[in-house]
C-alpha cells in the first residue's frame, strides 16, 4: 500500500465526500419532510390521499433505488424533463427515503395511546395544534431508532449515484482505479472516506436510541 | 327550560349497530354535581364522552348555556374549552413537564397571556399541593399525582362544567383519597360536574343528584342520594348496590 498516493488522492475523495454529503443529507432531509406528510396521511386516514401514499410506499420500496435513478435520470427527459445528475440524486433519494420514512413515523404514530389524542382533543386543540404540540414530539421520540437507521441506509445508498455519473465517493473511486489501477489505496481509502461520513451518525444515533430508549422523558 | 347550563335531549348513540344510549334527556344546572352510576357497559362512560364531541351522536340534542352545540371544528373546540374533561388513565403529555403539560392550552387555544396563566396555574397547583412538582415529568409522578395535574389541566381553561370519566378507576387504592378529596373541594367552591364513578361512599357523599343508568337509559333518578344508596327504588339499582357489599 503506497501513502503517497493515497494522500495525493486526499483531495479528489474530501470533493467526493462533499458532493455526496450534500447530496445525501438533502436526500435525507426530504425524505423527513415526506416522511411527516405521508405518516399523518395515514393515520389519520385522509380520504384519497392515503392510497396514494399506500401506493407510493410500495412502489418506492419495492424496487431498487438504481432502478428509481434511472426513471428519473434516463426515462424522464423522453418526456421533456431533463434534470442535472445532482438533482436526480437528490430527488432519488429523497423519494426512496420518504416511503421508508412514511412508514417508520406511521409505526410511531400508531405506538401513540388513543388517550393522548383525544385528551388534546378535550382541551379545545385543533387538529394542527394537537399534532404540533402533543402528538409530533412524541411520534418522533418513538421513531429515533428507525429514523437513524434509515439515515445510515440512505446516506450508504448514495454509493449507486456513480451510476448517473454523478461524482460521488464511489464514482471517484471507480474512476482512480480505472485510471491508474491502485486499487487497494483506492478502496481503502473508500471505506475510511464512508466511515467518515456514517460513523458520526451513528454513534450519535446511538446516543439518542439510549436516552430515549423507553420513549419516556424526563430523568 | 333553557335556563340550565347543559341540557340534553333525546340523546342516541349507536355503535355497529349496537345502541348504546337510547334516548337520554339530562338537564343539569349550575353549580350542582350530577353521579352516574351503573354496570359496566352501560353507557355512562359514552355518555360524557359524547358531551366532549369525542363520539359522534345519531340523534338529539346537546344545549350548552341554551346554545345549541354543532358539529363543526369551531364550535366544538369552543364547546370543548367549556366543557372539560379528566379521563381514567393517566392522560398527561409525557413529553412535556407538569407546568407546561397546564399551560399549553390555555396559551395556545385561548391566547391568554403566558404570565398570567402561570400564576394561576401556581395557585391551583398550590390547591392541589403539587407546587413543588410542576417541573417534574408525569413519570416521575404518581397515579393519583397524575390525576390531581389531569384535574388542575382542565380547570385553568375556566370550564363552565367538569366532566370526570371514572378518574379513580385505575388508582391504586391509597391514592384513591388524594384525588376524590379535590373533587369534593370542588363540589364545595361551586364547580358544576358530571362524574361517573364505581366509589360509592364518593358518589354518596358529593352527588347533588344520582343517575343510575342500565343498558343505556337512565332506570332511576334520585335528588336524595343518601335516601337513594339506602333505598334505590327500583330492582336493578337494588342488585347492583348489592353488588357493592362483602
Amino acid at each position: 500500500m503506497n501513502l503517497d498516493v493515497m494522500i495525493s488522492y486526499l483531495p479528489l475523495y474530501r470533493d467526493a465526500l462533499f458532493l455526496t454529503m450534500r447530496v445525501g443529507w438533502k436526500g435525507v432531509a426530504i425524505a423527513v419532510l415526506i416522511g411527516l406528510i405521508g405518516s399523518a396521511i395515514i393515520h389519520f386516514e385522509i380520504p384519497i390521499a392515503r392510497y396514494i401514499v399506500s401506493a407510493y410506499t410500495q412502489l418506492f420500496r419495492n424496487t431498487p433505488l438504481l432502478v428509481q435513478l434511472f426513471f428519473i435520470y434516463f426515462a424522464l427527459p423522453k418526456i421533456g424533463i431533463c434534470v442535472s445528475p445532482e438533482v436526480c440524486g437528490t430527488w432519488g433519494l429523497g423519494l426512496l427515503g420518504g416511503a421508508y420514512m412514511t412508514e417508520t413515523f406511521r409505526s410511531g404514530l400508531d405506538n401513540i395511546p388513543k388517550i393522548q389524542f383525544e385528551s388534546a382533543e378535550s382541551l379545545g386543540m385543533s387538529r394542527s395544534q394537537m399534532f404540533r404540540y402533543v402528538i409530533l414530539p412524541q411520534a418522533v421520540a418513538s421513531s429515533i431508532p428507525g429514523l437513524v437507521a434509515n439515515v445510515i441506509f440512505l446516506l450508504k445508498e448514495t454509493s449507486v449515484f456513480s451510476t448517473i455519473s454523478l461524482m460521488d465517493l464511489m464514482f471517484t473511486a471507480k474512476d482512480l482505479i480505472g485510471m491508474y489501477a491502485k486499487t487497494i489505496e483506492c478502496l481503502v481509502l473508500l471505506v475510511i472516506f464512508y466511515l467518515i461520513m456514517l460513523l458520526p451518525v451513528s454513534v450519535l444515533g446511538d446516543l439518542l436510541e439510549r436516552r430515549l430508549r423507553h420513549a419516556e422523558f424526563g430523568d | 327550560m333553557e335556563n340550565s347550563l347543559l341540557s340534553i335531549k333525546n340523546l342516541h348513540k349507536e355503535f355497529d349497530r349496537n345502541t348504546i344510549l337510547k334516548g337520554i334527556n339530562l338537564k343539569l344546572n349550575k353549580g350542582e354535581v350530577i353521579v352516574i352510576i351503573g354496570p359496566s357497559g352501560c353507557g355512562k362512560s359514552t355518555l360524557l364522552r359524547c358531551l366532549n364531541g369525542l363520539e359522534d351522536i345519531q340523534g338529539g340534542e346537546i344545549y350548552l348555556g341554551g346554545k345549541l352545540l354543532q358539529k363543526n371544528a369551531k364550535d366544538i373546540s369552543s364547546m370543548r374549552q367549556k366543557i372539560g374533561m379528566v379521563f381514567q388513565s393517566y392522560d398527561l403529555f409525557p413529553h412535556k413537564t407538569v407546568l407546561e403539560n397546564i399551560l399549553l392550552a390555555p396559551v395556545k387555544v385561548q391566547k391568554r397571556k403566558r404570565a398570567e396563566v402561570e400564576a394561576e396555574a401556581m395557585e391551583l397547583l398550590e390547591r392541589v399541593g403539587l407546587a413543588d412538582r410542576k417541573n417534574d415529568y408525569p413519570r416521575q409522578l404518581s397515579g393519583g399525582q397524575k390525576q390531581r395535574i389531569a384535574i388542575v389541566r382542565a380547570l385553568i381553561m375556566h370550564p363552565e362544567v367538569l366532566l370526570l370519566d371514572e378518574i379513580t378507576a385505575a388508582l391504586d387504592p391509597e391514592m384513591v383519597h388524594e384525588v376524590l378529596q379535590v373533587v369534593l373541594d370542588l363540589a364545595k367552591s361551586g364547580s358544576t360536574m358530571l362524574i361517573v364513578t364505581h366509589e360509592m361512599a364518593f358518589a354518596k357523599a358529593i352527588a347533588d343528584r344520582v343517575l343510575f343508568f342500565e343498558h343505556g337509559e337512565i332506570v332511576e333518578e334520585s335528588h336524595a342520594p343518601k335516601a337513594f344508596f339506602e333505598r334505590p327504588q327500583t330492582e336493578r339499582a337494588r342488585q347492583f348496590l348489592k353488588s357493592f357489599e362483602y
